[in-house]
């Protein structure tokens, strides 16, 4: 039993660590598109490793397959979403970022 | 025939997640409420859920099941793509000069169909550094937004993803190239 909750903190500490990077991108990088790139991946992963996390720590009950299927539309839904914000920037035209240029 | 299963399948699905979600209860972990008034509900709302979706789910077309046995690999690496991509991000945004070259690409594929485009679509926006920012169904283009430079050769170069997808899906190959 306290193996399975290590583990589980692993997987939760995981995801903390992604949530929080793709936060610090958010906030670092130049413009609206790479910020895109931080926000839409490090949220994939990060929610998808929390929710293994309390997966482990469950064990197998009835509360893990809801929990599976949670995390399985987040990883169908996060791309579309991203995929729709960069369109519509792209769209609108909003200015890209070049190296080189002052952020 | 082959519509008839596919609207009988979807309907198995959704009431099968209509009882996972609504007809049991979570505490204690017991079977609930099995009774008539209850499994009609869910019956009326699967066949809703299953005439709303009639399009979507189980488009069973020819030799569907090579499709799926053929979809689980490319699933897993696919999972791996995305951890890949995670650390890359991370790395970038951590680094403290932020090694950062955007780029926009357009190249073509030779996938034509609705799904092998949607699967396309989504695993760029996963894989390491890329987004998709718009398809061209007719001639298979995609418009992508790279994070790095250096990143966009597996897609454009390489052409791995392509590939990986066109045998999942069995499709042709066109005369297209990057």
């Amino acid at each position: 039993m306290e193996a399975l909750h290590v583990i589980s903190a692993i997987f939760m500490f995981a995801g903390c660590f992604f949530m929080i990077t793709g936060a610090i991108g958010i906030i670092r990088f130049p413009d609206f598109y790479t910020r895109l790139h931080a926000a839409g991946k490090c949220d994939t992963l990060g929610e998808v490793l929390i929710i293994l996390g309390f997966m482990i720590y469950q064990g197998l009950s009835f509360l893990t397959i809801k929990l599976f299927f949670l995390s399985f539309f987040i990883l169908l839904a996060n791309p579309v979403g991203t995929h729709a914000l960069i369109k519509a920037a792209y769209v609108t035209g909003v200015k890209m970022w070049r190296r080189g240029e002052n952020g | 025939m082959g519509k008839k299963l596919s609207y009988i399948l979807t309907f198995i699905v959704m009431f099968l997640f209509w009882i996972l979600l609504s007809a049991w209860q979570l505490y204690p972990d017991t079977p609930g409420k099995f009774d008539a008034i209850h499994i009609s509900q869910g019956i009326a709302a699967a066949a809703l859920t299953t005439y709303l979706s009639r399009r979507v789910i189980f488009d069973l077309s020819k030799k569907w099941y090579v499709k799926f046995l053929r979809a689980i690999p490319y699933v897993a690496w696919e999972l791996w793509q995305i951890v890949l991509a995670n650390l890359d991000v991370a790395y970038r945004a951590l680094h403290p000069k932020m090694p950062l070259d955007p780029v926009v690409v357009e190249f073509e594929t030779p996938l034509r169909s609705d799904l092998a485009l949607t699967f396309m679509a989504n695993s760029i926006t996963l894989t390491p550094g890329t987004i998709t920012i718009m398809v061209e169904p007719e001639k298979g283009k995609f418009i992508v937004h790279a994070i790095d430079r250096k990143l966009v050769k597996p897609l454009v170069v390489d052409q791995t993803m392509q590939k990986k997808l066109a045998y999942v899906f069995m499709e042709g190959q066109h005369d297209s190239s990057a």
